[in-house]
């Protein structure tokens, strides 16, 4: 039987578009400060680190030995894992399953990213098939466009309708401090912000950022004597496809990565009304309309109903499921920390830790990865011990 | 070269030059560029385990993990499934140069194939391209063709 685990502290930084005054490294420390210092700890607590970033983005090989004076690692167990957008998750995950399998009980996961050492696009598009897709793959935005496109046709949604998920998403990350991109932005301004990649405009898009986030994870037994509220991993699931782009896509199911992890997720957790036993949402939302179509996949409403259950404020704070209360990641994306910030802010809002971003009364929340060619990362975590 | 910004205090570290690869294209992806250079048409390859055809042709099926051997010939025309018209300036990571914009990234169901496949498509009029619209590839001229997908040089809206 594999051991309970949970997330008993989270650290991130202040996100921002550039931050010439630090290396990756020196980032890193930044977060795993942060993330001892919540849990009340020091780094010889920590038993084993699992981290990860998109691979060659820094153009840095051995990421876990490049960082390990800023992870703390020198001389521990550490593990680097990467999955491309889902790499945080996956390192959270991989750090749970380092937890549970009873070889550690203390362990470290940490994501990260400075997207400003690169060209994000020209980085993205060298993880495409050299042979087959990386002479006409254009980058994570007309990918997502072509999605968007299939979309719209299928449901008829419109961009107004996509739109709306960037002005709530903005919205709510003016309640968070870490947030990169601090301004409100209306449905009325992305409207009118520049066509990248139809139907993909300026305000529909995620920023590129530089940031790190760490959380610590505990075993059963320990975790209670480290908080008062740890967060329980309730679900893990994990579902990877190809990176080959005609293979991993079919636009008449959907994202079905995103069906089997959750469909995986919600079995593990008991779970079978998500919308009813799920208290609050932190997806990796990169565009606006995965904001309408994933929550589809993910089961909070029917195939082209999410225009209407978003436009009826059920997402919203104080709506019946809130969506991102930090901002997601239309307001910050430092990519190798994306989805672990989700992770770690689902653990924020379990532990009652949110301040002003704070959904009240959190039982269950879900935190969801998104990576490369349309694949998938599910975590579900709670207040309750499983 | 290092730049500095803050009044000197910050400095950074650029490399830009270029790093070369030889990346192997496999028996059937080969034959996929020899059927197009001799035949102007593709090939794809078919799965006995789940009946799908793929296309470019490969030697395994993901799902089913069995070996493929069964190639089928195709035509040189196809349905648009997506598609996006890109409209912002990057560096191109092939040619180290500005890719040249707007153009059309799409995917595209190949007649008797069962996954789609991405390649350029030749317009860029949103009033003149839609899902379901039906393109034929445009190929390279065979004395032109270098065993590469610019074979193909785009796909032509034909209904
Ligand atoms: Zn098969």
């Amino acid at each position: 039987m594999a051991r309970r685990v949970a997330i008993v502290g989270t650290g991130q930084t202040y996100h921002k578009s550039h931050r010439p005054d630090v290396t990756s490294r020196e980032m890193i420390k930044e977060a795993v400060s942060s993330a001892l210092a919540d849990a009340e700890l020091t780094i010889r607590d920590i038993d084993a680190i699992v981290i990860g970033n998109m691979d060659h983005f820094e153009s840095i090989n051995y990421v876990d030995t490049y960082s390990v004076e800023g992870s703390g690692g020198v001389m521990k167990p550490i593990m680097k894992v990467t999955t491309g957008g889902t790499t945080g998750a996956t390192v959270a995950i991989a750090a749970y399953y380092h937890v549970s399998s009873g070889f550690f009980d203390r362990v470290l996961a940490i994501g990260f990213e400075k997207n400003s050492e690169s060209d994000t696009t020209g980085a993205i598009i060298t993880c495409s098939d050299p042979v087959w897709d990386r002479f006409s793959y254009s980058g994570a935005i007309p990918s997502l466009a072509t999605e968007a496109t299939a979309y719209m046709e299928k449901y008829g949604a419109t961009q107004e309708d996509a739109a709306l998920i960037a002005e709530r998403d903005r919205g709510h990350a003016m309640n968070n401090p870490y947030a990169h991109l601090r301004r409100p932005l209306t449905v009325a301004d992305i409207m009118a912000s520049p066509m990248l990649a139809y139907p993909i405009k300026l305000g529909d898009i995620c920023p590129r950022s530089d940031g790190a986030c760490a959380i610590v994870l505990a075993a059963d037994g320990i975790a209670q004597k480290i908080t008062g509220k740890p967060a329980w991993f309730k679900a893990a699931a994990v579902r990877h496809t190809y990176t080959w782009f005609g293979d991993s896509t079919d636009y008449n199911k959907g994202l079905v990565s995103m069906q089997r992890a959750s469909k995986d997720a919600y079995a593990q957790a008991g779970i079978t009304k998500p919308v009813d036993e799920i208290d609050v949402a932190e997806l990796y939302l990169p565009y606006t309309w995965a904001g309408l179509k994933w929550i589809e996949d993910i089961g909070f409403c029917g195939p082209g109903e999410a225009s209407k259950f978003v436009g009826d404020g059920h997402t919203h704070m104080g709506g019946k499921l809130p969506i991102n209360p930090s901002g997601g990641v239309i307001s910050t994306n430092c990519i190798g920390a994306t989805a672990l910030l989700r992770v770690a802010e689902a653990a924020i809002q379990v532990m009652g830790k949110g301040d002003t971003r704070q959904v009240p009364d959190v039982r269950n929340a879900i935190a969801t990865g998104f990576g490369g060619c349309f694949w998938s990362d599910i975590v579900i975590l709670s207040s309750e011990r499983p | 070269m290092s730049t500095q910004n803050r009044q000197g205090e910050l400095m950074q570290l650029t490399f830009a030059y270029p790093m070369p690869y030889e990346w192997s294209i496999g028996l059937y992806g080969s034959r996929f560029f020899q059927e197009i250079k001799e035949k102007r048409r593709f090939i794809g390859i078919k799965c006995n385990g789940c009946g799908m055809v793929y296309v470019p042709p490969r030697r395994v099926c993901g799902p089913c993990f069995k070996e493929l051997s069964e190639l089928v010939p195709l035509s040189d025309t196809g349905v648009i499934t997506a598609f996006s018209v890109v409209n912002y300036p990057f560096i191109d990571p092939n040619t180290g140069l500005q890719r040249p914009i707007p153009y059309t990234y799409g995917y595209i169901r190949l007649d008797g194939a069962d996954n789609i496949f991405s390649h350029i498509i030749n317009e860029t009029d949103l009033g003149r391209i839609h899902v379901g619209m039906k393109v034929r590839a445009v190929f390279k001229e065979p004395d032109r063709m270098q065993g590469n997908i610019q074979d193909i040089k785009y796909f032509d809206i034909i209904s």
